[in-house]
């Protein structure tokens, strides 16, 4: 298959073609230039300022001066490991939540959807036509006290098997982990669901033939062969879901409580509010490093490598 | 063969349509245990939809399937005791040579599958690919992997589809003959589904050559090109040279027709059309049957022969053939093959001659049908 793909082999350059050909070396770095000064302008330089940042001593009135004050990390940490847990916790439960939700799906989009598919992915994307906050307040008013959804829980008494596991608090959902988590799922979901549809989508039926066809019931041949072969999505909506949900703060700021702060309120606070800088660099640069081991440890034991 | 029939595939007045298109009009076909048989037919003709609904992937609008004496019109195709070589293979991307082997096994629940797996892939000759990827071989060692996978289930059946669709022409006609092989040695029903005639005529014991979702004949490789009963038949297995003529008598077993004012003789077993006085037939003969004589030598002719005169419109050596077209009063394009034993050297484009050939090779169709059917299909593939 391969051989039939290939490019005819180039043919050899015309003498006379030289002189444009030396202009036309430096042109694809001269189409690089704006991302690379973009990046080191708007990337590189604050990741600089920020870790020098994160060793400075001093005050606001004073000033700050780099000491090379490693204790910020070490304070930071042992001060805030409850909100990094919570973090982690709450991302993770959201990210197999998307997981759970995105993956039924996603499996509908690619295989079973037909000429609803468009229709789907447009439903899919639709919340990201109104801005994040707005969607965010909206889950508040769902959410309410006195809402339906609150109401019908209550009713069916399902708040009094999340309070006891410690989900929810009383009657309410509002301003409790639950509340965050949903929070979270619902805003990170199409994350999930867009990279599973384009792994799921790019899996050739006549696998599903041939697995059926060597004794799979429907069932094992999606244990066997669709959902191995989804993996690449599987691992890369994880990626997309997770990441930004441990480092977001504004859902559980808007829908949770002092008991709900997660890593990302840390680091509002205590850049905005508190102006302790040091410390808010120290935390963003342990979750940064906490994100990063995580993530190469997950990617190295999924090995997807040579199935994208 | 043996005289089990369990292998045996019947269908019984099975049809599928799709909206209002049929892709495969009732059709009645018995396969017998054992056997090599090919599906043929070009493309659209509803020859991969008969093989699915034997597979279970396409369930039949009407009629039922047999395998043996088992029903299996209902059963999905993880019930069904057959396999499948896909076209393109359809091998798992995400496991190696030995898992995709051992699939159908492990499906089964069978636990040491090691030793199968092996002297399977020792069958098909890749033990030492065992622990490769799919996308690692060549189109022919995916092909062979395709065929151990299905084998290794000794299926009642194993169908095949288009197996050797996607190789090159050497390698093709290689593993033809290895698919011979390992049918003769296994002993499974094979049904394989081609738009190539060649490949149908030399793997199949029975071909049933089918045209728009019905089956046109079936028979042997050597009956269906020695007497095809219908002009499609004739035009997509090899080439014909298709005579329009009108009966003119009937004596001792053989039909005498007129053709642009010249005689034709032909066995009336070999014509399939009524033969009433003045009534329309179609002569056939095939290119190889036919001598080609200079006009200068047409007295040496022998006078039992059929006769038709005409010149040389193009002429093309081909190493140990010659086509020859030839103009004729009966026919423009008259295709004529001759072996290069002796050449004559004025047998060049614009020569007068007389093609004559035994009329034991001359075959009657019925005038009633198209007579270039088959001829387009088989030219756009």
């Amino acid at each position: 298959m391969a051989a039939l793909t290939e490019a005819p082999p180039p043919l050899a350059p015309a003498p006379e073609a030289k002189p444009p050909r030396r202009r036309g070396r430096w042109t694809p770095y001269w189409l690089l230039l704006p991302g690379i000064l973009w990046l080191l302008v708007f990337f590189a330089m604050p990741m600089i300022y920020q870790a020098s940042t994160s060793v400075q001593t001093g005050s606001l009135e004073e000033g700050y001066k780099v000491t090379w004050h490693f204790a910020t990390y070490w304070d930071a940490l042992s001060d805030y490991y409850p909100q990094f847990l919570r973090s982690v916790l709450y991302a993770g439960a959201a990210t197999i939540l998307c997981l759970i939700l995105g993956y039924p799906l996603a499996y509908l989009i690619a295989f079973r959807a037909g000429r609803w598919r468009n229709l789907i992915m447009i439903l899919v994307i639709a919340p990201f036509f109104t801005s994040f906050l707005i969607r965010t307040l909206a889950w508040k008013t769902i959410l309410a006290d006195s809402g339906p959804v609150v109401g019908a829980l209550n009713t069916l008494h399902v708040l009094d098997v999340t309070s006891w596991l410690g989900w929810t608090s009383g009657d309410r959902v509002l301003a409790t982990p639950l509340a965050v988590v949903c929070g979270l799922t619902y805003n990170f979901l199409p994350f999930m669901i867009l990279p599973l549809y384009s792994s799921l989508e790019r899996i050739d039926g006549r696998l599903h033939e041939a697995a059926g066809d060597l004794y799979a019931k429907p069932v094992t041949t999606f244990r066997k062969v669709t959902f191995p072969l989804s993996m690449p999505g599987v691992v890369s909506g994880t990626l997309l879901t997770f990441i930004p949900a441990s480092g977001d703060y504004v859902n559980a700021d808007l829908l949770g409580s002092t008991d709900t702060r997660m890593v990302g309120n840390v680091i509002q606070s205590q850049f905005l509010r508190i102006l302790d800088y040091p410390t808010a660099a120290a935390l963003s640069f342990i979750l940064m490093a906490a994100i990063l081991i995580m993530v190469t440890f997950y990617i190295r034991r999924s090995g997807t490598e040579d199935l994208v | 063969m043996t005289n089990d029939s369990s292998g045996d595939v019947r269908l019984s007045g099975i049809s599928k349509t799709y909206g209002s298109f049929t892709a495969v009009h009732p059709l009645d076909l018995t396969v017998p245990q054992g056997s090599f048989f090919a599906l043929l037919g070009a493309s659209g003709c509803g020859k991969t939809t008969t093989l699915r609904m034997i597979a279970g992937l396409e369930e039949p609008t009407s009629g039922t399937v047999h395998l043996g004496d088992q029903e299996v019109t209902q059963l999905p195709p993880y019930k069904r005791p057959v396999n499948t070589v896909f076209q393109s293979y359809a091998l798992f991307p995400h496991l190696d040579i030995f898992e995709n082997v051992a699939f159908g096994l492990r499906r089964r629940g069978i636990r040491s599958v090691k030793k199968q797996v092996e002297d399977m892939l020792d069958l098909v000759q890749l033990g030492e690919q065992a622990r490769k990827r799919p996308h690692q071989l060549s189109g022919g060692q995916q092909q062979r992997v395709a065929v151990a996978r299905a084998l290794i289930n000794t299926p009642k059946v194993l169908l095949l589809d288009e197996p050797l669709g996607a190789l090159d022409l050497k390698l093709r006609r290689q593993m033809q003959l290895e698919l011979k092989r390992i049918q003769t040695e296994v002993g499974i029903t094979f049904i394989h589904v081609t738009h190539d005639q060649e490949e149908a005529m030399t793997m199949a014991d029975t071909v049933a050559v089918m045209n728009a979702g019905r089956v046109e004949q079936l028979g042997s490789p050597t009956d269906l090109y020695e007497n095809p009963r219908t002009t499609f038949v004739a035009n997509f297995l090899g080439t014909s040279n298709l005579i329009e003529a009108e009966v003119d008598n009937k004596t001792g077993g053989e039909v005498v027709v007129r053709a642009a004012g010249g005689k034709l003789v032909l066995p009336e077993t070999r014509c399939s059309a009524p033969t009433t006085t003045g009534g329309k037939v179609l002569v056939g003969v095939r290119p190889e049957k036919i001598t080609l004589t200079h006009a200068d030598d047409a007295g040496e002719i022998p006078t039992a022969r059929n006769r038709i005169t005409g010149t040389i419109a193009a002429t093309s050596f081909i190493g140990v053939s010659t086509q020859y077209v030839i103009d004729s009063p009966v026919c423009p394009e008259f295709e004529v093959y001759a072996q290069n034993i002796d050449r004559d050297a004025r047998l060049v484009p614009g020569a007068g001659v007389v093609l004559h050939w035994s009329p034991a090779h001359t075959f009657g169709l019925d005038a009633a049908q198209a007579i270039d059917a088959g001829v387009e299909e088989e030219a756009a593939l």
